[in-house]
């Protein structure tokens, strides 16, 4: 149920756009403009990508194998920026630097907020490879450079990969930086062409090009994985390598540390306190504020909580009965997570005016949007929970006396609660910094803090957005920090 | 009485070949069983059914004058009185280890209950640790743990599968032996599954090698070693020395090691396969007279004793001695071999 669910808005999605005959959404897809918008998609996620390849293994490397000073404070410094929403950062950098509007302030923007998704699996790599593989290298007669290559190198190649792929997606389904850069990609165009015109084929017909460009490219990188098996062969546990010593080039490795940290940690906090100092005399209004924030608080609860509700079906079952059909459940849960959420939200609106009109620019449809595309999020947080609580306890209570639904109550439920309650945290984070289906599905008249923060910031007037940036920054601290919490 | 009845048990997964095909067994009250054989071999799936976890497909599973399981009955796992004590212990994480054991005393009064809880921490050499959490334990401890756990409801069976696998060899044999006298104190009946052989000859009472979904056979440690029911069994119930043979007129039997005597009359058997174990031969001088001859292939030292690999002429395969004490031998050197006692002869 969960399930169909994802996928109901994509199938939708088709339909309507060969609506008015294959011919006609062939002729917008075949259009000058949309080769041109292609090739403006894809140059951006190249650059991007290889621009968080760069900074992602450059630090993972620095802060994971070498004699870096304060290796441990730079690793947690390179996780910040995932915090940023993407048009946090362009309207930080916008606002110092408006001639920045275009491609270089996209590909910034973009660059600074996505390269931890390939630093944090490239170093979770480089912490785990067994430092003896290294050595029996070293030993058989190849020096270290031989060796990174050829031994340390191929290991990384996954983690990278799959790093690489989440950058691709973060930049192909991006809305916030892009449109405040006013650099015309796919999901500024659908856009574009919804509030512009009264026929929406156009859109649609749009929306499944990006789509399938993400599926092309979710498929391509599951072909290249999991052919080779990397890990470690044999039992026990690896000792830690020994940092390897940076001599002469220690203080330009510091330096490359500090600035990447100054420009994606430091830089856009600077700017919105910059800009909250300015702006504190004149555009303050705190009850204006308050009203958003709440709302905001209020529609994300509810996202997290219907998302929750969801994926808790889905990921017991896909814990318990591994099987084809499990396997199928979860993908189909998994694909909602590439697709970009201004498609999700463009299926949402004609789904609705077509069957459900009473919901058209209603709360229960932004709710639902929400779960669409967080599903995922929160299967995996389930799944992860209910690995807590393995099978044999629940014989053993059984053994004990325990009948099947006072098991559930005293040991499958206690276990996976917290795992659950995480998974709610963090989809609630995400709930709230959603901005392009947030644009789209809103209740007129309706904002939140990130669709207040898109209109202020488009207008240019950056004093008025920074105080909802600070409360937006502020209100996902919350459950971070508690998430945090909860991990250690 | 708390025996343990287990009659034609078959059970088989969707169409794949059937994993027990009537397996029996009976243990006396009061009696700890290993049930031993290699993985695959079903044990774990006839654990699960005696447990309650699994329907089998035909068979009765009988405890004491109760029957849990058969045709037409099937005991949910709660009411059968089991208890079991999982591999790597499985405690419950977020309970205390007082918790933990006090699990399966519902219906008790308080107090009897924390007595009974301070009783079984005791068994276990554990007390006062009741406010721990497990994974303040290691590995050892949280077995007793669930040890206790297991006994402390008063079962009248306690299945083990596998306890001491996670345990390295040092803590093992300490372990098992705190296990088993806690099995003893409380008197209740108990299945150990194994693959390990030593641990089934050393823990049980009586050992059932189980062979493709039946028990191949069912002895004491000392009879299953002394006597195994087949080549098979010899082998994988410690090392065996393995020899073709003709029977002689008077109850010996002829080898590459020369006539060795029978324990049993051969029964009609003209020839077959002679069974010994490496610590019935021993290494002679090479130049006595009339003696069977042969080279030191491989000498493995452990301290106690020592297995000494020699290829005899005759025989393809080496076979090993046991050596107790000081080495007479190294590799490369000639030696005589001698066959002592008695040989089991099998078809």
């Amino acid at each position: 149920m969960a399930a169909l669910f994802a996928l109901l808005p994509l199938g939708y999605l088709a339909v309507r756009a060969l609506e008015r005959g294959p011919g006609f959404a062939w002729d917008v897809v075949a259009e000058e403009r949309t080769l041109a918008l292609l090739g403006r998609s894809l140059g951006l996620t190249v650059v991007v990508v290889a621009a968080c390849l760069v900074l992602g293994v450059s630090l993972a490397w620095l802060t994971a194998r070498t004699a870096l000073p304060g290796a441990r404070v730079w690793s947690i410094l390179a996780t910040l920026p995932l915090a940023v929403p993407s048009y946090v950062a362009a309207f930080a950098w916008l606002s110092a630097e408006p001639d920045l509007a275009g491609f270089a302030g996209a590909a910034l923007a973009l660059t600074l907020v996505s390269f931890p998704y390939v630093h944090l699996p490239v170093a979770a790599v480089l912490r785990g490879i067994d430092p003896a593989q290294e050595e029996a290298a070293r030993s058989l007669g190849h020096g270290p450079l031989r060796t990174f290559a050829k031994v340390t190198l191929p290991q990384l190649r996954p983690a990278a990969a799959g790093g690489a792929l989440l950058v691709a997606l973060y930049v192909l389904s991006d809305f916030g930086a892009v449109s405040l850069m006013r650099y015309d990609t796919f999901t500024r165009a659908i856009h574009t062409s919804y509030r512009a015109s009264f026929d929406r084929t156009p859109a649609a017909a749009l929306s499944v090009v990006l789509v399938v460009m993400t599926i092309a490219l979710v498929a391509a990188e599951a072909r290249t994985r999991g052919r080779a098996g990397h890990a470690r062969t044999g039992t026990g546990t690896a000792r830690p390598a020994v940092p390897a010593a940076l001599g002469r080039w220690r203080p330009l490795a510091v330096l490359w540390c500090g600035a990447v940290t100054a420009v994606a940690v430091a830089f856009p906090l600077g700017t919105l306190g910059y800009w909250l100092a300015v702006g504190s005399s004149a555009t303050w209004d705190l009850g204006g504020l308050t009203e958003t924030a709440w709302v905001t608080f209020g529609i994300a609860a509810a996202g997290a909580g219907l998302t929750t509700v969801l994926a808790l079906p889905v990921g017991v079952i896909a814990t318990r009965h591994r099987g084809r059909g499990t396997r199928l459940l979860e993908q189909a849960a998994y694909a909602g997570h590439a697709l970009p959420g201004i498609t999700v939200a463009l299926a949402l609106v004609f789904f609705a005016v077509r069957y459900a009109y009473p919901l058209y620019q209603q709360l229960p449809l932004l709710v639902g949007a929400y779960a669409v595309l967080f599903l995922p999020v929160a299967v995996a947080a389930t799944r992860a929970a209910v690995l807590q609580a393995p099978p044999v306890l629940e014989d053993v209570a059984r053994s004990l006396g325990r009948r099947p639904w006072q098991v559930l109550r005293e040991i499958t439920v206690p276990l996976a609660a917290p795992g659950v309650a995480a998974g709610a945290a963090l989809t609630f984070v995400v709930c709230m910094k959603e901005l392009p289906a947030t644009l789209l599905l809103r209740p007129t008249g309706m904002d939140t803090l990130a669709t207040r923060l898109w209109t202020e910031t488009g207008a240019g007037s950056f004093a008025a957005a920074a105080p909802y940036a600070a409360a937006l920054i502020l209100l996902a601290a919350v459950p971070s920090y508690l998430l945090g919490r909860h991990r250690t | 009485m708390n025996e343990l009845h287990v009659d034609g048990l078959t059970k088989s997964y969707g169409s794949e070949e059937p994993v027990l095909r009537g397996l029996e067994l009976t243990v006396p009250p009061g009696a700890l069983a290993a049930v031993l054989g290699p993985s695959g071999c079903g044990k774990t799936t006839f654990l699960r059914i005696v447990a309650g976890f699994l329907h089998a497909d035909a068979g009765t599973v009988r405890l004491g004058d109760r029957i849990l399981g058969g045709p037409g009955v099937h005991l949910p796992p709660e009411r059968r009185r089991i208890g079991i004590v999982p591999q790597e212990g499985a405690l419950f994480p977020h309970l205390s280890v007082a918790r933990n054991v006090a699990f399966g005393l519902t219906g008790v009064e308080r107090t009897e209950r924390r007595r009974r809880t301070e009783e079984m921490l005791d068994l276990v050499g554990l007390a006062g640790y009741g406010d721990r959490m497990p994974h303040e334990l290691s590995g050892g401890q949280q077995q007793r743990i669930a040890l206790a756990r297991a006994l402390a409801p008063r079962p009248q069976l306690v299945l083990l599968d596998e306890p001491f696998n996670a345990l390295d060899s040092a803590l093992r044999a300490g372990v098992r032996s705190d296990v088993r006298a806690a099995l003893r104190a409380t008197g209740a009946t108990a299945v150990l599954v194994t693959h390990d052989q030593q641990e089934a000859l050393s823990t049980a009472d009586l050992v059932a090698v189980v062979r493709d979904g039946r028990v191949a056979q069912c002895d004491t440690p000392q009879d299953l070693y002394r006597r195994p029911a087949n080549p098979w069994i010899a082998d994988f119930v410690g090392d065996a020395v393995l020899l073709p043979g003709t029977v002689d007129g008077d109850g010996t039997a002829l080898t590459a090691l020369g006539p060795v005597p029978l324990a049993t009359p051969p029964n009609g058997l003209r020839a077959g396969t002679v069974v010994l174990r490496p610590e019935q031969l021993r290494l002679i001088d090479a130049g006595s007279e009339g003696v069977v001859r042969g080279t030191v292939t491989d000498v493995c030292y452990y301290g106690h004793d020592a297995m000494v690999t020699v290829a005899v002429e005759g025989h393809d395969t080496p076979v090993g001695i046991r050596v107790a004490g000081p080495l007479p031998v190294c590799r490369g050197d000639e030696a005589g071999v001698r066959v002592v006692g008695e040989a089991g002869l099998h078809p």
